[in-house]
């Protein structure tokens, strides 16, 4: 700890709020910050975000993957993709399952993927319930700041019906944010950055 | 958070935020939604996030003139970059993971795709992490990054600057920025600073020299304060 004054380095407005700091884009060597062991760099001990589950985790085991297209319908083999989803009972306070993970997109095929286990219904505004989901959180050379999205699963067409978050979504595009079963614990969840079929990104 | 409710965040002020599309950084181009976003009120999924712990850091990993060294140590200028983390409300943020990485002092990534001329340096990884204290306090030492060009026109150079991920307390203020030296004459010039629209925000990512914690005869020293979004909290909030 050091004696920094407590002046603030980012001036006040009238009411003593400060401005949230300007987003920049995490640029084409993503991995060696935040996934230094994809890069094949050996820096740290623990690769954070790499393992969502182990052998104590309650919860049906599932996997989701995908890619990431930009607007001309290539992958993009560069992309950091972070989750944050519930346990399997819908809870976000799990010491036994942090319920967030990151990876990137494959520098070859432009795959990500994740092992991790079925989240459950968490409670929505005025204790209404949502239909299961992740929140997918992306970044990448070309992207300014952050975009943020959830997937929602195929299998649960009634608790879907009645999401209070994709109920607010035109029918026709609300379909970007559900995954697509591929066999019996596979979600594919495919995103557009643009173009026909562009994903519904969430300004939260 | 066992047993707390956790408040919903302000709504994001995108007139300090870079639009998804800026013509001027190509990359852009093809990598930005032009449907707009749908505005989203806040619950559980985005007031909460994940939380670290120190324990899960190595005592090193926020040291990168020592952290990835095979006998020697880096060349370049020692420095050392620290600040604090608050949210809006000019509250600390305590607990903030705080993720950086950057290139060399010649301008070169450890990286399989940065194929610039400048050498790797076999004492530098490029790469630390560190959680900030009770008083929302990070702080790193490295060696100065150099400038390098990139792909955007032919001759577009990017001014030397340290990359910055950081994970609050909750998953919506997720952010990742680029802090820069004060002083650098590249500044101006980059398409990537100059996204950002408002010209005060910009001069906000361009961290200031700090002689007084400087290290004599050892690094040189800069200051770099980070706001991530505040949480509104008065007696008549209606709750999640």
């Amino acid at each position: 700890m050091a004696e920094l004054p407590l002046t603030p380095f980012v001036p006040m407005d009238a009411l003593g709020h400060l401005p949230e700091t300007p987003s920049q884009t995490a640029g084409p060597y993503v991995h060696i910050g935040l996934i230094p062991h994809q890069a094949g760099l050996e820096v740290f001990a623990n690769a954070l975000g790499h393992a969502m589950v182990g052998p104590e985790t309650q919860g049906a085991r599932i996997r989701i993957e995908g890619r990431v297209f930009d607007g001309l319908g290539d992958p993009c083999r560069d992309v950091l993709v972070e989750i944050w989803q519930a346990d399997a009972a819908g809870h976000y306070d799990n010491a036994a399952f942090r319920g967030w993970g990151r990876t990137g997109t494959d520098f070859e095929t432009g795959m990500y993927a994740f092992d991790t286990i079925k989240p459950g219904r968490v409670p929505g505004r005025h204790g209404r319930p949502m239909a299961p989901h992740v929140s997918v959180w992306i970044v990448s050379r070309g992207m300014n700041i952050g975009l943020s999205t959830r997937m929602y699963f195929p299998d649960e067409v009634e608790a879907n019906a009645v999401d209070p978050v994709l109920s607010l979504i035109e029918p026709s595009r609300r379909l970007t944010m559900v995954a697509r079963q591929d066999g019996p614990a596979t979600y594919v969840f495919d995103i557009r950055l643009q173009g026909p079929g562009e994903t519904v990104f969430l300004d939260i | 958070m066992p047993g707390t409710q956790p408040f919903e965040f302000y709504q994001r002020d995108r007139s300090q935020q870079p639009p998804a599309f800026t013509p001027d950084y190509k990359s852009t181009t093809l990598r930005s939604p032009r449907l707009a976003l749908w505005s989203l009120q806040g619950s559980l999924s985005e007031t909460t996030g994940p939380v670290f712990g120190h324990e899960e850091l190595g005592p090193l990993d926020h040291d990168l003139i020592l952290n990835y060294a095979k006998g020697g140590e880096p060349v370049g200028e020692r420095t050392i970059v620290h600040g604090r983390v608050l949210d809006e409300n000019a509250r600390p943020v305590p607990g903030a993971l705080i993720e950086i990485w950057q290139a060399n002092a010649g301008g070169r990534y450890r990286h399989r795709n940065d194929t610039y001329i400048a050498p790797v340096d076999p004492n530098f990884g490029g790469c630390g992490r560190m959680i900030t204290d009770a008083e929302g306090y990070y702080c790193f030492r490295t060696v100065k990054p150099g400038a390098y060009p990139f792909r955007n026109y032919v001759n577009s150079w990017r001014p030397a600057h340290i990359h910055f991920s950081l994970s609050g307390s909750g998953f919506a203020q997720r952010l990742i920025t680029q802090m820069y030296f004060e002083g650098d004459p590249l500044i101006p010039h980059d398409a990537i600073l100059n996204t950002i629209p408002d010209a005060a925000a910009r001069q906000r990512l361009v961290a200031k020299l700090d002689l007084r914690h400087a290290i004599p005869l050892d690094s040189l020293c800069y200051r770099f304060d980070i706001v991530l979004r505040g949480r509104r909290s008065t007696v008549f909030e209606t709750g999640l």
